[in-house]
């Protein structure tokens, strides 16, 4: 399948039919998807129908919009009007929101198709898709290995060549980390740049949702899509987003890029390192100056996270009672059922996190815990902002190892380091993205990730470019 | 903070959470429990008296929208997806009587 760019431009000439790009799309699904698990459900009548209409306001000599025709998948924790909706928990099983995220009413009024809902750790908790009550998502580039999560089903679909496009959330890592271990490019938008409407929550102050892409040109076109304020998301930015696919192509001539000491040393895997430095001299060799930086703090963003996180989700899944939505375990009286549908419908992971932030948040350890955390978050944002001074961009790895093989992690902290890099950006609220970059000693994709300060995506895209072109010069 | 928790208190935690567990995984949620709260118990080493707790990262307020009336969701489109109903609302167990 051609680029999102390419077919959306082909299909406003009227060269190539929606309907027909849509249908390749699901016979790509249908030929490997019993393999790689990325989607858990097809809106095939919802495509089809949203695809026609994209080629007939073609015919009528209108434009359909900057994503037409093009396949979009969605993690399935966004809302689906009418279409089933998990989170990948058994919970949700059954149930059909009676509206649409906003990000999928912005994609369709773009164009874009909605093909399906990938599937994803249970409510996006976990760095690896073999936390999904529907079963794990395979590594289209080793079906042995994980895509990595928790959106790792839009990853893999877009590493499979399933769609050009998709969306994941990213609370501590759950587009950036799956990017890097599929070989795709991944955002986290700032907060507040693109709405949370109608995406199920896990940690409010931290959730964001973003684009997966084959490429970087992709991947912006999608955040200049979905991005903007929305009246819905009471966090949502209201001022005007800043468009990043103007200025592209502008490079990184002059351009002072941090690498992120703590995040180049122990715990990072070798290889890793490696095509770091390396993506590092290709920046350098583009114009752009890369010194290191320290930035002592983002060293407990991982403690701060786990704390910060499950306190958040604990209030959030409060909502999963059996009473308003998904399943329900009876019982003789509220409470009972209440216990019971709760005990029967989530994971373990889901029950570890929510006992955690339940803990986390009790009389007598909220200071110790949830408050210490905050006070870790502002210190972490503090350093952030003084190395911004210095600095236009900042560089590190995005995951630790390279695609680790399924099953291999099953002690929970040993899955929690996954997000050592990705955190911090979480915590402070601002843009990251992970772009790939070589392989590693094993032949499976690195993703390198570019930090950006509060709402400079362009600045961030544009750094993302250099290196793919960087990266296409390596091979 | 000592960076532990006893499985009577993973228990009670439980409770608070709605959540029954049986004896097994009282005993595994006990020990990965532990684990994370002894990571967690890094900030310590930290002197973050003169550092304010950070809620959010960027701090919008007192969001506001116009005083419009707006549709809202279709009330029998949301009581559909309900477990149960009766007479266009929510339906549940009794309330009152004994705790689980």
């Amino acid at each position: 399948m051609s680029s999102a760019h390419e077919l959306a431009a082909s299909i406003r000439s009227g060269d190539q039919s929606a309907s027909a790009v849509v249908e390749a799309s699901f016979g790509a699904i249908k030929e490997r998807d019993d393999e790689i698990h990325a989607f858990l459900h097809l809106t095939k009548q919802r495509a089809q129908a949203q695809a026609k209409a994209v080629d007939e306001t073609v015919a009528n000599g209108g434009d359909p919009g900057p994503l037409a025709g093009v396949p979009v998948a969605i993690k399935d924790n966004m809302c689906t009007r009418g279409e089933p909706t998990t989170c990948s928990s058994k919970i949700l099983d059954g149930w059909r929101p009676p509206y649409d995220a906003t990000v999928i009413g912005r994609l369709e009024a773009a164009g874009a198709v909605i093909v399906g809902k990938t599937n994803l750790d249970e409510f996006a908790m976990g760095s690896s898709t073999e936390n999904s009550a529907f079963g794990p998502t395979r590594n289209p580039h080793d079906t042995t290995r994980v895509p990595g999560g928790s959106s790792g089903g839009s990853a893999a679909a877009v590493a499979a060549d399933f769609v050009p496009l998709s969306l994941g959330s990213d609370t501590g890592g759950s587009i950036r980390q799956p990017a890097a271990l599929c070989g795709v490019v991944g955002v986290k938008p700032s907060y507040g740049a693109v709405s949370r409407y109608g995406l199920i929550a896990f940690a409010s102050s931290l959730d964001q949702i973003g684009p997966f892409a084959q490429n970087v040109t992709d991947a912006a076109l999608c955040f200049d899509v979905i991005s903007g304020h929305d009246p819905m998301d009471a966090t949502s930015i209201p001022t005007p987003p800043i468009p990043t696919l103007p200025t592209l192509n502008d490079g990184v001539k002059g351009m002072r890029i941090g690498l992120i000491d703590e995040l180049m040393g122990e715990g990072i895997d070798n290889d890793v390192i490696a095509r770091t430095n390396q993506a590092a001299e290709a920046l350098t060799a583009a114009g752009a100056t890369v010194e290191r930086v320290s930035i002592p703090a983002t060293i407990y963003g991982l403690a701060a996270y786990y704390l910060i996180a499950p306190a958040e989700a604990s209030s959030n899944l409060a909502r999963f009672d059996g009473v308003r939505y998904g399943q329900r375990v009876e019982g003789q009286n509220v409470a009972a059922m209440n216990v019971a549908t709760r005990s029967a419908g989530f994971g373990d992971e889901v029950k570890r996190r929510i006992m955690l932030g339940t803990y986390a948040l009790s009389s007598g350890y909220y200071d110790a815990y949830y408050g210490k955390a905050q006070r870790v978050r502002t210190l972490i944002a503090n350093e952030f902002a003084t190395a911004y001074e210095g600095f236009d961009l900042l560089l590190s790895p995005t995951s630790p190892s390279t695609a680790f093989e399924i099953g291999a992690k099953s002690d929970p902290m040993a899955l929690y380091m996954c997000d050592v890099c990705t955190i911090p950006s979480n915590l402070a609220g601002h843009p990251a993205m992970s772009v790939p970059f070589g392989v590693g000693d094993d032949g499976l994709p690195v993703g390198v990730q570019i930090l950006a300060p509060m709402l400079e995506e362009a600045r961030m895209f544009k750094a993302a470019k250099a290196l793919e072109e960087a990266a296409k010069g390596m091979s | 903070m000592s960076g532990e928790i006893s499985r009577d208190e993973v228990a009670h935690v439980a409770s608070l959470a709605r959540l029954r567990l049986d004896d097994n995984e009282l005993d595994t949620f006990t020990e990965q429990l532990c684990v994370v709260l002894e990571t967690a118990a890094e900030l310590n080493s930290l002197d973050l008296s003169d550092v304010p707790p950070m809620a959010q990262p960027y701090p919008l307020s007192n969001v506001m929208r116009p005083d419009v009336i707006v549709l809202s969701l279709d009330r029998d489109e949301v009581l559909a997806q309900a477990p149960d109903t009766e007479d266009g609302r929510f339906r549940v167990p009794p309330a009152l009587g004994e705790a689980p």
